[in-house]
């Protein structure tokens, strides 16, 4: 615009102890999380820089030179390339941002600098999403969030109290909550992602995998994350019941149960049944397809197919949070779909494995006259096996199912599941191996189930002539403890069960449910929030099936609504008209309430004396309002005094 | 009929820039409230921009959450930016007159309305660039005072003031124009001079010229640029920043014509006028009664501030450029 040093300009404006100290506690909010995550040497390296920086401040220093901050980044940068083999991915760019930050404090100098730390900051914030996007770190990050805003507010009023700064920063991201939830619930979404992403980009978690190796891992982790929740309409089922189906084991080599390839086959409810449920589940990403439903699924989730042996799987893994509704009935008639290469597959065991347990089967085989028959012996004989059941088993050898069964009399339900299946098979009746989760936590504040890794089950399916395809679940039926008990699972001596997971502390576990009910909702209602769920809104308002072009309409008209009104909202008060003016309409007003009308074309002097003339007692005031009011009105100049003096004689003038 | 409509508008007037001078207070309606975006502003859409590609790219329902909140941040930040001008009262005081080379102090006063804060505000003097920065405290009048350069005497008008604020983020720029109906009296820039020559056979010279050179201290008064170095009351200085003049007073009863006539034909006006500014100072300073003769205009004998302002702006204003 011109040669002339623009004061309000950022880059004309040198950055104060005070916008550094807000800097710097909003970079440590947002970098926190972080720290736990990124390589121990970048976060020694990151706090070292910030606190030179703030030694700097403090002793008056001069920055470092540009060289030696090319130097440190250059340095850095090879870290993390040997450390990851790429500048690219999710935590190598996370660790980047970091360092980043850092350097960039020691080359601050103006407040456009700082303005580009504060943005680095929003970045800092989204990428602590990719881990987690709890009620916690939503709250810390809106913690973070207003104090990069009041900061940035500290940029633009410098002479302002920090605590004023730091209410309008307030004030500021309350005026933003309407327009951000219009945003939030109408800007149309779209399913990511637009492009490929890194490999790294997701973290879920499960506790299922395609395979399954009783022996190896000798101690389970009882892992308290959450695997997913559901949410009953009306009734849920009892505790014994809840089998959530998950990927089911075909193939055993002596020593793992895999997966195999599966049959995607055309959905067919189950037959008969009353006990009928319906509900939604919300699943947390596990990376598969998988997803579990209640035995046995009456109905498939939208998008979603169904294998031949009983699973449900999602046109995609599972990469965010998702919610699909569902149906299922818990006493329906067994599946008796099977073709006989089905049920040549279940039949199908390794050679030369197992030479005791394969024996034993065998006589009962031979000691029974069907399927049926051999089923019963099975379950009869480890009820009375004496078998324990541990989440810290020994390890076993070659011989796994023999161990197990004979020697170490020890496992948990992998051990059992396997064991079991072999037996089967060995005696001639087809079985199969079924993973997914046993039981859940019932929240009694509403009634939504929440299932963990540590629910993670196996059982067994064995397949009967006439019936089908039969659930039996030998680890309930060796420690039947196991699945009726609405307590902790395998709470063997010694095993460290998470705190709020303590059957003894009441009070936490209250309290444990009123939390899980907060973040039930808030994952459905927040996290998982998603075209559909954006559809199931608009239609609810009245739009039914409404695309991009109805959200759009609608997101402008509400954002075009909410302007109009924080406009109106911050001009209230506030007269657009000359104060002067304001106070002789005000001085009009009030003889008019006492009969004074001003006639057409009659000046402010003639009136005014007019006025003091009938109203004798306030002569002396309205003298001088009459003459205060011409000499601001008329005069060149309006010096405030006196125009405070007009405002104040009109304010008290009492004339009844 | 359309031609009329646009001379009125306040936008065609603001283009041409005819608009008259505002007497008394201007109030900044909204509708004389400019804003756009600075660079930071676009800096801060782009960054939104990319958080927003990146929520949808990765699914984070609290990466959307974030891209609006700072999206509703923006636009209440447009808003408070244009609220920081909008609707503040301007008016202008009387501004002391000031010799030629002097910058003239115009005293803004800026007046936000009942509880209400406007911080950082910017008010630049358009023709001469002279800006300074203020807060407007709540219920309160700010007063903001601009230095204008001066060149020539005359009345210098204040002409166009901006009014431009970044409050609350620095994502906006508002700016507003206000062309006050204020203006300064700018007398001619005084020559160092001493008394004017006695001539001889005219009554109209001084009939005591050694008016300045008593000895007896009368006092201080504050420093002008014709005082000589000599008069300034340095020890004074020493102790407050304000340059200050050592007064003597002379022959109460000097009595001396500045005349016209007296100055040589051969210089200019203006250095005609500067000379009889100087003249005028030197006499005032001596404490003596003078007049003052200029072609069309005279001055009675007198003495005094009120004198002494009289014959400097029938100076200022003498066939005024």
């Amino acid at each position: 615009m011109s040669a002339i040093p623009h004061p309000l300009a950022p880059e004309m404006r040198a950055v104060t102890g005070r916008d550094l100290a807000g800097l710097m506690l909003s970079l440590v909010i947002v970098v926190a999380p972080h720290a736990a995550r990124a390589p121990w040497w970048v976060t020694a390296l990151v706090l070292a820089l910030y606190a030179w920086r703030a030694l700097l401040a403090r002793l008056g220093g001069p920055l470092p030179s540009r060289w030696a901050l090319l130097a440190i980044a250059a340095a850095a940068m090879a870290g993390i390339w040997v450390q990851y083999h790429t500048l690219f991915g999710r935590v190598p760019g996370i660790v980047l941002l970091m360092l980043f930050s850092g350097l960039k404090l020691l080359e601050m100098r103006t407040h456009r600098d700082a303005t580009v730390i504060a943005l680095l900051c929003f970045f800092l914030i989204i990428t602590n999403f990719f881990f987690t996007q709890s009620i916690p770190t939503a709250l810390a990050m809106f913690a973070a969030l207003l104090a990069i805003v009041a900061t940035m507010v500290g940029f633009n009023a410098p002479q302002r109290a920090v605590r004023a700064n730091l209410r309008t920063g307030a004030v500021l991201l309350a005026q933003a909550v309407p327009a951000a939830l219009a945003l939030f619930l109408l800007f149309p979404r779209v399913q990511g992602p637009l492009w490929g992403l890194p490999q790294d980009a997701y973290a879920g978690v499960t506790g299922l995998s395609e395979s399954m190796s009783p022996g190896a891992l000798a101690h389970v982790a009882l892992s308290d994350s959450v695997a997913f929740r559901a949410e009953f309409r009306g009734e849920s089922p009892p505790q014994r019941l809840r089998y959530w189906r998950g990927p089911v084991l075909w193939d055993f080599d002596g020593r793992t149960w895999r997966m195999g390839a599966s049959v995607i086959a055309p959905f067919k409810p189950p037959a008969g049944g009353t006990a009928r449920y319906r509900y939604e589940v919300v699943l947390e990403p596990h990376e598969r397809d998988w997803l579990f439903a209640l035995e046995s699924a009456a109905s498939l989730p939208d998008g979603a197919r169904f294998t031949s042996d009983g699973q449900i799987v999602a046109p995609r893994p599972v990469r965010s949070r998702i919610r699909y509704r569902l149906t299922s009935v818990t006493d329906a008639a067994p599946d008796s779909r099977a073709d006989t290469a089905e049920l040549r597959r279940a039949l199908r065991l390794p050679r030369g494995f197992d030479p005791r347990a394969t024996a034993l089967a065998q006589q009962w085989r031979r000691e029974s006259g069907s399927d049926a028959q051999v089923l019963a012996r099975a379950i009869a004989w480890l009820r009375a096996s004496g078998i324990a059941y541990t989440l810290e088993p020994p390890a076993l050898g070659r011989d796994s199912i023999d161990e197990f069964l004979f020697e170490t009399k020890a496992g948990f339900c992998e051990h059992f599941s396997s064991a079991f299946v072999f037996l089967m098979r060995a005696a001639g009746v087809p079985a199969r191996v079924v993973t997914g989760y046993q039981g859940g936590d019932l929240n009694p504040v509403d009634h939504v189930i929440t299932v963990r890794q540590s629910d993670a089950h196996a059982w067994a399916e064995v397949y009967l002539q006439d019936q089908g395809w039969l659930r039996v679940d030998p680890t309930a039926a060796a420690v039947p403890g196991r699945i009726e008990s609405e307590l902790v699972r395998g709470s063997a001596p010694g095993v460290a069960v998470p705190l709020l997971m303590r059957p003894d502390m009441k009070w936490l576990r209250a309290l444990r449910y009123d939390w899980e009910a907060l973040a039930h909702k808030w994952n459905v209602w927040v996290l998982s929030y998603d075209p559909q769920r954006q559809r199931d809104l608009m239609s609810f308002v009245g739009i039914p099936d409404a695309d991009w072009r109805n959200l759009t309409v609608a997101l402008f008209t509400i954002l075009g609504a909410l302007m109009l009104g924080l406009v109106a909202w911050s001009l209230r008060g506030l007269s657009a008209r000359d104060p002067v003016q304001r106070a002789w309409q005000g001085f009009c007003r009030k003889l008019r309430a006492s009969g004074l009308e001003r006639a057409p074309g009659e000046g402010p002097r003639d009136f005014s004396e007019r006025a003091a003339r009938s109203l004798p007692r306030a002569r002396a005031t309205i003298h001088r309002i009459g003459e205060l009011y011409l000499a601001l009105r008329y005069g060149a100049d309006a010096p405030p005094a006196e125009v405070h003096e007009l405002r104040r004689l009109v304010r008290e003038l009492h004339l009844t | 009929m359309i031609r009329s409509l646009l001379d009125r508008s306040r936008f065609a007037s603001w283009l041409h820039g005819l608009s008259p001078p505002e007497r008394g207070t201007v109030v900044l309606g909204h509708r004389r409230v400019y804003i756009v975006p600075t660079r930071l502003g676009w800096m801060y859409g782009a960054a939104l921009l990319t958080l927003l590609v990146g929520s949808i790219n990765y699914a984070i329902s609290l990466g959307f959450a974030l891209t609006f909140l700072l999206a509703g941040v923006g636009l209440a930040a447009m808003v408070q930016t244009a609220r920081n001008l909008a609707r503040m009262s301007v008016s202008v005081g009387r501004a002391e007159p000031v010799y030629a080379g002097e910058a003239a102090q115009f005293r803004v006063y800026l007046d936000g309305g009942v509880g209400i804060e406007r911080p950082a505000i910017l008010l630049r003097h358009l023709a001469s660039g002279a800006q300074m920065v203020a807060d407007v405290p709540p219920d309160t009048v700010a007063e903001v005072v601009l230095a204008v350069p001066t060149a020539r005497r005359g009345w210098l008008p204040l002409g166009r003031v901006m009014l431009e604020t970044r409050f609350p983020l620095g994502l906006f720029r508002a700016w507003s124009y206000v062309e006050p109906d204020a203006r300064c009296l700018i007398y001619p820039r005084p020559e160092r001079s001493t008394m004017p020559p006695a001539s001889a056979g005219s009554s109209a010279g001084a009939t005591r010229a050694q008016a300045q050179g008593s000895d007896d201290f009368a006092g201080l008064r504050g420093y002008q640029l014709s005082d000589s170095p000599r008069h300034v009351a340095w020890k004074a200085v020493a102790r407050s920043d304000d340059m200050l003049t050592k007064q003597f007073s002379g022959d109460v009863a000097a009595e001396l014509w500045l005349d016209w006539q007296l100055l040589p034909a051969t210089a200019g006006l203006e250095q005609r006028l500067s000379r009889l500014a100087g003249w005028v100072l030197a006499a005032d300073r001596a404490g003596a009664r003078y007049g003052m003769r200029l072609p069309g205009v005279t001055l009675a004998l007198q003495r005094g501030d009120a004198h002494r302002a009289a014959c400097l702006q029938a100076l200022a204003l003498y066939e005024a450029p």
